[in-house]
Order: structure tokens, then sequence, then C-alpha cells
């Protein structure tokens, strides 16, 4: 069976508020249904690997193949809880201790 | 080499410095190496001055534009004559079929911006492309509407978009692809920018290129035509002298 190829992206959250993990999501689900529909949003199998409220960054796993639509959605969240709001991709790597030292450098 | 991203239409208000300060490090944060806030006719050059000095603070290169907005052909050409060499960067919003067709085939004229939420005024046809194409004007389209649209406007908006790309693609027509903000919040990194214009068929390198060397071709073409060696397309003074 061919290996289903992943990328992890590190988000910075850019908002006055400071959501909780579950509102993070319902903004990132929402942008990725309204952009691509329900089927669309399942192809990208996307999961929350950590969210640190405080400093507003997430680590998002998400399908390879999906990646591109996934960015588009990000970039299109205009606002989290009514509030306004972005996301921004800080780094983009294929495992989460690459990801980690592109952070860090 | 690393690429070089710019805005060529980020939308400030020149009168509140604290604002404008604030979306000038921001632009710079976000990755861009150089912007350009739209000027009209009645703008003072000392308030593009000001806008310069700020961006080298924050390290960014600026490009002065001026977006004109004639009411017809001959307009246009007498605002052309007398806004050309001020600016680095002009800008004609097409409101009328007149005007677009005219700007199109004007070689002064370096952006077509058609009014984006009235989609009976948008006039970018095959015709309107073909006329560009063999001039010098790029097609630049704001990535502000898609984020604030929502259903079916945004639907409308991309359908009309994706059908202008194909146009400007089949007539090998460039495309630069700006922010149009005002709101700090809407302002998106390059590679963002990139992701949306994904969303009306700009994809991969394109796309990238729409963000950076589209617009950068422009300013630099400009800065060269407006230099004071500037003689021709291709020939410039080198050396001026009784011994040459």
């Amino acid at each position: 069976m061919k290996r289903i190829k992943r990328r992890y992206l590190a988000l910075q959250l850019d908002s006055e508020c400071v959501p909780s993990q579950k509102e993070f999501m319902d903004a990132v689900w929402g942008a990725v249904t309204k952009l691509y529909g329900e089927y669309g949003a399942s192809l990208t199998s996307f999961a929350l690997i950590h969210y640190d409220a405080q400093e507003k960054l997430a680590v998002l796993r998400t399908n390879l193949a999906a990646m591109d639509n996934v960015r588009t959605a990000l970039a299109s969240i205009t606002s989290v809880t009514g509030k306004e709001a972005a996301v921004h991709v800080l780094a983009v790597s294929g495992t989460i201790k690459a990801l980690h030292a592109q952070l860090k450098a | 080499m690393k690429r070089a991203f710019v805005d060529l239409h980020l939308r400030l208000n020149s009168k509140d410095p604290t604002a404008t300060t604030r979306a000038i490090q921001k632009s710079a944060a976000l990755g861009y190496t150089l912007i350009s806030v739209p000027s009209n006719p009645q703008t003072h050059p000392e308030e593009t001055e000001q806008l310069r000095n700020l961006c080298k603070t924050a390290g960014l290169d600026f490009a002065s534009r001026i977006d004109l907005r004639p009411r017809n052909q001959n307009e246009l050409l007498v605002l052309l004559r007398k806004f050309r060499r001020k600016f680095e960067v002009v800008c004609t919003l097409c409101e009328s079929k007149e005007v677009a067709r005219q700007a199109a085939k004007d070689r002064r004229v370096d952006l077509l911006n058609f009014p984006l939420l009235d989609y009976r005024d948008r006039f970018f046809d095959r015709a309107e492309a073909e006329l560009a194409s063999n001039g010098l004007a790029t097609l630049e389209i704001d990535v502000k509407p898609l984020l604030v649209l929502e259903g079916p406007a945004r639907v409308r908006l991309l359908s009309c978009l994706r059908r202008e790309i194909q146009v400007a693609k089949d007539y090998h027509m460039p495309v630069v692809v700006s922010s149009g903000v005002s709101n700090l919040m809407l302002l998106r990194k390059p590679r963002e920018m990139a992701a949306l214009a994904s969303l009306f068929s700009l994809e991969g390198v394109s796309a990238l290129e729409a963000v950076s060397q589209n617009p950068l071709t422009i300013v630099r073409r400009n800065r060269e035509k407006l230099s004071g060696s500037f003689v021709a397309p291709g020939i410039r003074l080198i050396k001026e002298g009784t011994d040459c």
C-alpha cells in the first residue's frame, strides 16, 4: 500500500483575543468547509497536533496532496469567535522534529 | 536567489502616522521588500516623501503610485501627460469601456484595475487583453474582496476572476496580485496571497510571480525611465563630456 505523505504546518494566530483550542479549530474547519465544502474538507484529513493559546501558536497536520487547499483556507480566515483575526503559516515540514528545528532557526 | 515580494496596493491613510507606521512595519514583518501606496492627483508630494522615509526606516523599498480615475478617454490622456513622469507606478481604474480600451493600449499605463463588485463594469475581455498584450499594461487583482465577501457574492467574483485570468493567460498578459487592504488584519504574507490566487486558477509559479517578479518588473522599468540617464529603451547615457 502506498504510504500517505503528510505535512506539518506551524501556524501563528494574529488576533487580539485568546481563543480556546476548540474555537481555533472551529475557525479552521469553517474556512475549509466554506471554500471547499465537506467533501473537500474530508480530503485534507487534517488534525491539530499542538495548540498554545498564550503564544497563539498551533501545529496542524495535513495530507501533502491537500496542503495547497489548506494553505488557501487558512489565508481566508478573517475572524475567530467573531473577533478579527488572521492565521499565518510560519513553517512547513515533513516531520515535527524538522518543523521545530525550522521554527528555532 | 531569494524572491523579493511586492505589494503594490496597500491603502493607507497618510494623515494617520501611527496607523501608517504600524502597517509599514507589519508589511516588513510579513516578508515584503517593496510596497506601494496609491495616491490621487490631489495628494501632496510631501506625503509621498514622508511615506518613503517611513518605509526606509522599516527596511522597505517604496514605489510611488498614482491611481487615475478618468471619466473618459481624453481625461485619461490629460492625466497621463500630467502625472506619468512624477510617479513610478501608474494605475488606471477602468470604470468605462472607453477608458479601459485607451488604458490598455497606452504604454504609459502600468496597471489596469477594474471595479471588483460590479461585474457588469469589468471590461476585461479578449479585445482588452489583446490591446494590453501589445502595450505594457498589467492586470491588477486585489485579494481584499476575496477575504471580505462571503457566499454567492464571492462565488460570482471567483468565477469572474477565473475567466479573466484565462483570457490574460491566452494573450500572455502579466498579472499582479495586490492586497488592496486598509485594515491591518487583512494583510497576508506573500505566499498566502499566492495561495489565495489559486482560487482563481493562478497556481504555482504564476501565482508567486504575480506577487514578486511581475510587479518588480514594472517598478524597475519605470525607475530606469525616470532616471536622468535614460534616453530610450535599451539606450542609457553612461558618460557626458568633451572627450566622448
